[in-house]
This record gives C-alpha cells, structure tokens and sequence, in this order.
C-alpha cells in the first residue's frame, strides 16, 4: 500500500511500522523480488524499494487469457462427457433388458 | 507463481470424464477454442509419455501443444506440462506450465478441478539471477552483524 502511495521508498523507511528487524524485512523483499513483483536499487548509503508493475499486470493478463481458453474448453468437456455417461448408460439399459 | 482453478460438475462417472481427457477421440471432441477442427491428437497416457495435439481456429490460425504426463492415476488425477510449441501465446514462446486436473467421485457423477499453473517466468528468473540479490545478501549479512 505505502509503495503504491510513494512509489518508492528505503528499505529503513519501509520497515519502520513493523516490529520485525531489517534482516527479517530484507528475507520478504528477497521472496517478493524472486517473483519480480518488486524492483530495489542501491542509492548510495539507501536501498530503494520500488513496486513492479509489469510482472502484476503480465500475471493478470494471463490469468485472464487462459480463464477464457481453458472455461469454453471444459464446457465443452462437460458436454461431451455427459454424452458419452447417457450412451453408456443407454447401452447398459439394453443389456439389462 | 500464478495459478487459475476452475471445477466443473459432471454428470458423468469419473472414468468417462478420464477417457474424454485422455483419449484421442475424447480430445477431439472439446479441446478446440471455437468450431475449427482438431487436426491431431496423440496421447500416450502413462508417467512419462507425451502428449500432442494440434488444432485450426475459425480465422484459419494454427495452434499446436504438447507435454509430459507427470502424474497418471486413472481415473481420478492427471498431472501434466504445457508448452505451445506453435502458434499459441507468442509472449509464452518456450515457457513451461503445468496443468494439474483432479476428478472426485460426487452423487451426481464426477467434480472436476482444473488448475494451470504458470511456474517461474523468464524475466522473474533473470532479474533473480542478474545479480541484485548477491549486493543484498552482502548489506544483509552486514545487517546481521
């Protein structure tokens, strides 16, 4: 949230509200920049903190894309499923009978 | 890592909805995105065997997918890689995923959970291994002084 209200901020700054110690905070930033959701850069003494927008937006746009591929696809897996179960079904039908 | 789960009830046993999964004529019957055709499908449904399946859209576009059975328990849970190795997504162009489908016996015949995984991307790799971390393993180790 405060990345996003600041745009960027140090890792100092960015740990201050929380009752963890810097090393702690460096371990989250390591996992979060690992999934290249947040850049840092080094600026002399500070390390800046920066949201990255893109690997978000590019997880979004492929959550979406395969939504509408795979949704259409399992609708018609649905369909044919069930016309293979009344088939089935029917044939046991004239065994029985 | 960014997933997308979908379940579909089925009114189907488990072990029809396995084969229209797995089989070739099954494949031919959903796996298009819209009325074009399924041009090939090959299945060689056991842990280690591949898939194959090409198909043609409506536009006349030709999309081709293939990968690895990882995990094969007939008929309840099926495990396999996805790579497009034509057409497809072009921003996807030799990456890696995994489709993971579960099948539960239910009163009414079968739920099924669909889940496609996308593993670690290309760029989340290369900027891990661009070398920032090592800069910050080193002020961290500083840190913990």
């Amino acid at each position: 949230m405060r990345l996003e209200q600041e745009g960027s901020i140090s890792v100092g700054e960015l740990a201050r509200p929380f009752a963890i110690k810097l090393p702690a905070v460096m371990k989250h930033l390591d996992v979060l920049g690992a999934a290249g959701l947040v850049t840092r850069s080094k600026q002399g003494r500070t390390v800046a903190v920066r949201l990255a927008p893109d690997p978000m937006k590019e997880a979004m746009d492929w959550l979406r894309r395969y939504e509408r591929f795979w949704s259409a696809r399992l609708d018609r897996l649905v369909a044919y499923a069930e016309a293979q179960e009344a088939k089935a079904g029917t044939m046991k039908a004239q065994e029985d009978a | 890592m960014t997933s997308l789960t979908l379940v579909r009830r089925i009114a189907a046993r488990p072990s029809i909805v396995f084969e229209a999964l797995t089989t070739p004529e099954g494949i031919a019957c959903w796996w298009g995105p819209d009325d074009g055709p399924v041009l090939l499908a090959e299945t060689d449904v056991r842990l280690g065997g591949r898939f194959r399946v090409r198909f043609r859209m409506l536009d006349g576009s030709e999309h081709e997918s293939t990968g690895e059975y990882i995990e094969v328990a007939k008929p309840t849970r099926l495990v396999m890689s996805w790579r497009w190795t034509h057409g497809g997504e072009p921003a996807e162009a030799g990456e890696e995923s995994r489709v993971e489908i579960d099948l539960r016996p239910i009163d009414t015949g079968t739920e099924l959970t669909f889940t496609h995984s996308r593993l670690q991307t290309d760029a989340s790799r290369d900027s891990h291994e661009q070398g920032w971390t090592g800069a910050f393993d080193k002020l961290e180790r500083h840190f913990a002084k």
